[in-house]
């Protein structure tokens, strides 16, 4: 856990994916991690909609030192996970995102490619890529999930591998866990960032 | 030992029934309270749970399976949301009526049409006069001890009563709960005995036609009347309150979270303006108030944590020193105003109270409400003297 958080202050992270992308489920591992972390306050929710596979959905994760009292949407977010780079050309992803905030990316690209005239840090990661050769295919999909909380670990320094490791570990069987982890372990390792990103 | 864990609204109440040793269950899919069913199913499949998951059709066959099963002394538990509880309605009446301690978790959502899935508490409040109890939950953690608590109560009074919390703000939400020890809650919480025994050797008949005035039964012994049974039902919720509040107390000597208040107060000390709520929509307004206090206002939140049996005594003593009372409903009946503000009025003028009150109409079909929401309507209305009288809107976006 970082160590000059304010009290109250609430670290808001949206996640944009599509449907059967699990972006759901990596904001609420994430909520556990920070929780394992030492943040008391943690929640995690998905865009309350009607999802679909393949549409775009969002989730959200919160935490903060203090129990969290909000429960109303955030308008712009600390950090913005993005699992599918195409989603940028048809949501307004940047919007959603403070002007001197983190955006990470499920990119085989570097940052460069998506630095805009805003202020914010860039960050990617080819998960896409790492969780194929992990072996984290089921049924065609790749699925990237959990590896990109390494990358969110690797950019923002808001959450520690290890809590993240141990809140990977608490949602899937042993065998499954293992290769999350490894996933998440080499997404951390490829992150690159186009500079040094701190919490406003 | 218990342990934290994060979890949504829906996991919470499917595992505070477990916790209850619930023996049957009876509920039908509706959205946002599907996942109850659902994780239930699973405890049961599993061998987790030693209950009966009965399948129906219906929201009200689902609500008929647990007046049956808690008639012949099953410790029952169902849930539902918005049009599958106005579908049960008549079976909402006929299990107070017949004094069955029924628990049902209620992801609050609002009813159709025009269709929503999304959260309101119109669905509840249209149940008010069932005779049922009915507990608002600020986050997941009052909603497993709800469920915990209202099993004693419901047992001991012998009437049902609704858990409600919020859809999908709560029911989807994760957040950290604290899950009781198994071995605690069996001892906070001993087998449910029920007041009557069907299957004995004395057969009986249950809740045949009632006549005007009381009259004998097969054996020779006097029974009241239909208005004789409707009055011990009154005196009933009328005392609940006491009930409610001993078990809250024993409940935090248990598990260290109290409930010795049938309100959830927030910075009301020395407060003259107070925002008034229920449900999670509490917990936003506590961010309001510290914004208010910022500014100089002494503004505080009360809350209703029990809305039936309505605590107008206790709500009275709590808006005692109020100048002002920003009432916010996430309901309305038509053609009046929000049921809190019409409740919360009655019990002021009982007191001879005269606060100034502005009644809002707030996050229906799950418009989002935000703590700045909160603040600004109460700036508003205490500028207005509250010489508004028809509820204001909030959110409209026409």
């Amino acid at each position: 856990m970082v160590g000059d958080l304010t009290e109250e202050k609430v670290i808001n992270v949206t996640w944009h994916g599509r449907g059967g992308q699990g972006a759901v489920t990596a904001a609420m591992i994430l909520a556990e991690a920070a929780y394992l972390d030492g943040y008391q306050g943690v929640t995690a929710a998905p865009f309350f909609g009607v999802e679909r596979r393949g549409a775009p959905i969002t989730a959200t994760t919160r935490f903060s030192r203090k129990p969290i009292r909000t429960l109303s949407p955030t308008a712009q977010a600390d950090v913005v996970v993005v699992l599918d780079e195409r989603l940028l050309q048809t949501v307004d992803v940047l919007g959603g995102l403070k002007p001197d905030g983190l955006l990470i990316l499920n990119s085989s690209s570097g940052p460069e490619k998506f630095c805009t005239d805003m202020d914010i840090a860039v960050a990617t990661s080819d998960a896409n890529s790492i969780a194929k050769e992990v072996g984290l295919v089921v049924a065609g999909t790749v699925l990237i999930n959990t590896s990109l909380l390494g990358a969110f670990s690797k950019a923002s320094c808001l959450v520690q591998m290890e809590s993240l490791e141990k809140a990977i570990g608490e949602n899937f069987s042993k065998q499954a866990a293992k290769v999350n982890i490894q996933g998440a372990r080499l997404t951390y390792e490829a992150t690159r960032i186009n500079r040094d990103w701190q919490l406003s | 030992m218990s342990k934290v864990q994060i979890i949504n609204g829906n996991e919470t109440a499917a595992m505070g029934a477990k916790l209850c040793r619930v023996q049957v269950i009876a509920a039908y899919p509706i959205t946002p309270q599907s996942k109850i069913p659902e994780t239930l199913v699973k405890y049961v499949e599993s061998g987790e749970l030693a209950a009966e998951f009965i399948r129906v059709e219906s929201e009200h066959s689902a609500l008929t399976v647990c007046i049956s099963a808690s008639t012949v002394g099953a410790r029952v538990f169902t849930a539902t949301a918005a049009n599958g509880l106005a579908y049960m309605h008549e079976q909402l009446h006929w299990a107070a009526g017949a004094r069955l301690p029924i628990v049902m978790a209620l992801a609050n959502r609002g009813l159709g049409a025009p269709w929503t899935i999304f959260n309101d508490m119109q669905d509840s409040i249209s149940q008010r006069d069932t005779g049922w109890m009915q507990v608002y939950c600020r986050d997941n953690q009052e909603i497993m001890d709800s469920i915990i608590m209202a099993y004693k109560i419901c047992e001991q009074l012998h009437v049902p009563m609704m858990v409600c919390f919020d859809g999908f703000v709560l029911s989807h939400t994760v957040m950290p709960v604290e899950i009781p020890d198994q071995k605690q809650v069996d001892a906070f919480l001993p087998s449910y005995v029920p007041h009557l025994q069907v299957d004995g050797p004395e057969p009986i008949n249950i809740n045949p036609v009632m006549l005007a005035d009381p009259r004998a039964n097969a054996q020779g012994v006097s029974c009241p009347s239909y208005m004789g049974f409707r009055m011990r039902l009154q005196e009933t919720l009328e005392s609940a309150g006491d009930v409610i509040l001993n078990v809250g107390r024993e409940f935090g000597e248990v598990f260290g979270r109290s409930y010795e208040c049938l309100l959830w107060k927030y910075r009301t000390e020395g407060a003259d303006t107070i925002l008034l709520t229920m449900g999670s929509l509490a917990n936003e307004a506590s961010l309001a108030v510290d914004a208010l206090r910022e500014k100089g206002w002494k503004a505080g939140v009360v809350a209703l944590r029990v809305f039936r049996p309505f605590p107008a005594a206790t709500l009275r003593q709590a808006l005692s020193k109020a100048k002002h009372v920003v009432i916010f409903d996430k309901n309305i009946s038509y053609g009046n105003e929000g049921a809190t503000c019409t409740e919360t009025k009655a019990a002021l003028f009982e007191g001879g109270l005269r606060p100034t009150i502005t009644n809002y109409i707030v996050g229906l079909g799950g418009k989002n409400v935000a703590a700045a929401d909160l603040e600004a309507a109460t700036i508003k209305s205490v500028e207005q003297k509250g010489q508004v009288s028809t509820p204001q809107w909030i959110g409209v976006a026409v």
